[in-house]
């Protein structure tokens, strides 16, 4: 029971696409309001796929973290042509 | 003349010595082992996202074995390369998945932004919005 509140609270911010994540969250709140005020009949109907989360996990890197590694990345690369 | 014998031939083993970490620096540069190469030629495997090789169809013990291999000594490289540039580990590997896509040759695959398999083309691969 535990685990299934905790999905639906969880997934509609993660199965949301990687765009709009803030705005997903707060979608994700009124879907999960929403939901709630529907009654118990049949809630627990969304069911994303894991695929999602591995996404959401990369939605923390921000960009300027990419732009700053970049360069070094890309020696990395080159000095290493065996395993790329 | 003991002497300058003694000079010429510490002249030369530092000579031959050179020679030997010459020859043991060379492989640094390697290139891809036959195996690796020809898998990724055939589109078997793939470049991801996150900066590691993934078997692209249907997976075989020796796909496996050579991904495995692969991802095991980029991990190492990213772990240090991270470690050096004050970055996770996850953002290193998602910053060199950027370049190693970018990388690719026409008719490799690799991964798009949707988690889809891609075969490379003569236009610019489809990237996390994210990369440089």
């Amino acid at each position: 029971m535990a685990l299934r509140q905790s999905t639906r609270r969880d997934r509609p911010e993660v199965s949301v696409p990687v765009t709009g994540l803030v705005k997903g969250r707060a979608a994700g709140t009124a879907a999960t309001v929403g939901l709630a005020a529907l009654g118990l009949a049949g809630c627990v109907t969304v069911n994303a796929p894991d695929k999602p989360i591995v996404i959401e996990l990369n939605v923390n890197i921000r960009q300027e973290v990419i732009y700053r590694l970049a360069a070094d990345a890309g020696d990395t690369i080159e000095e290493n042509a065996d395993i790329f | 003349m003991g002497l300058t014998m003694t000079k010429t031939k510490t002249i030369l083993a530092g000579a031959a010595f050179a020679l030997v970490l010459g020859g043991l620096a060379a492989p640094a540069l390697a290139q891809r082992d036959p195996a690796y190469a020809a898998a990724r030629a055939a589109g078997q495997v793939g470049e991801k996202m996150d900066g590691y090789l993934g078997i692209v169809g249907a997976e075989t013990p020796a796909l496996r074995r050579i991904v495995d291999d692969i991802n095991i000594k980029r991990r190492a490289v990213y772990s240090q390369r991270a470690q050096a540039n004050n970055a996770t580990l996850e953002e290193y590997a998602l910053t060199a998945g950027c370049q190693a896509i970018a990388a690719t040759v026409a008719g490799e695959k690799y991964q798009a932004p949707d988690g889809s398999w891609q075969t490379r083309t003569a236009a610019a691969p489809l990237r996390d919005s994210r990369c440089p």
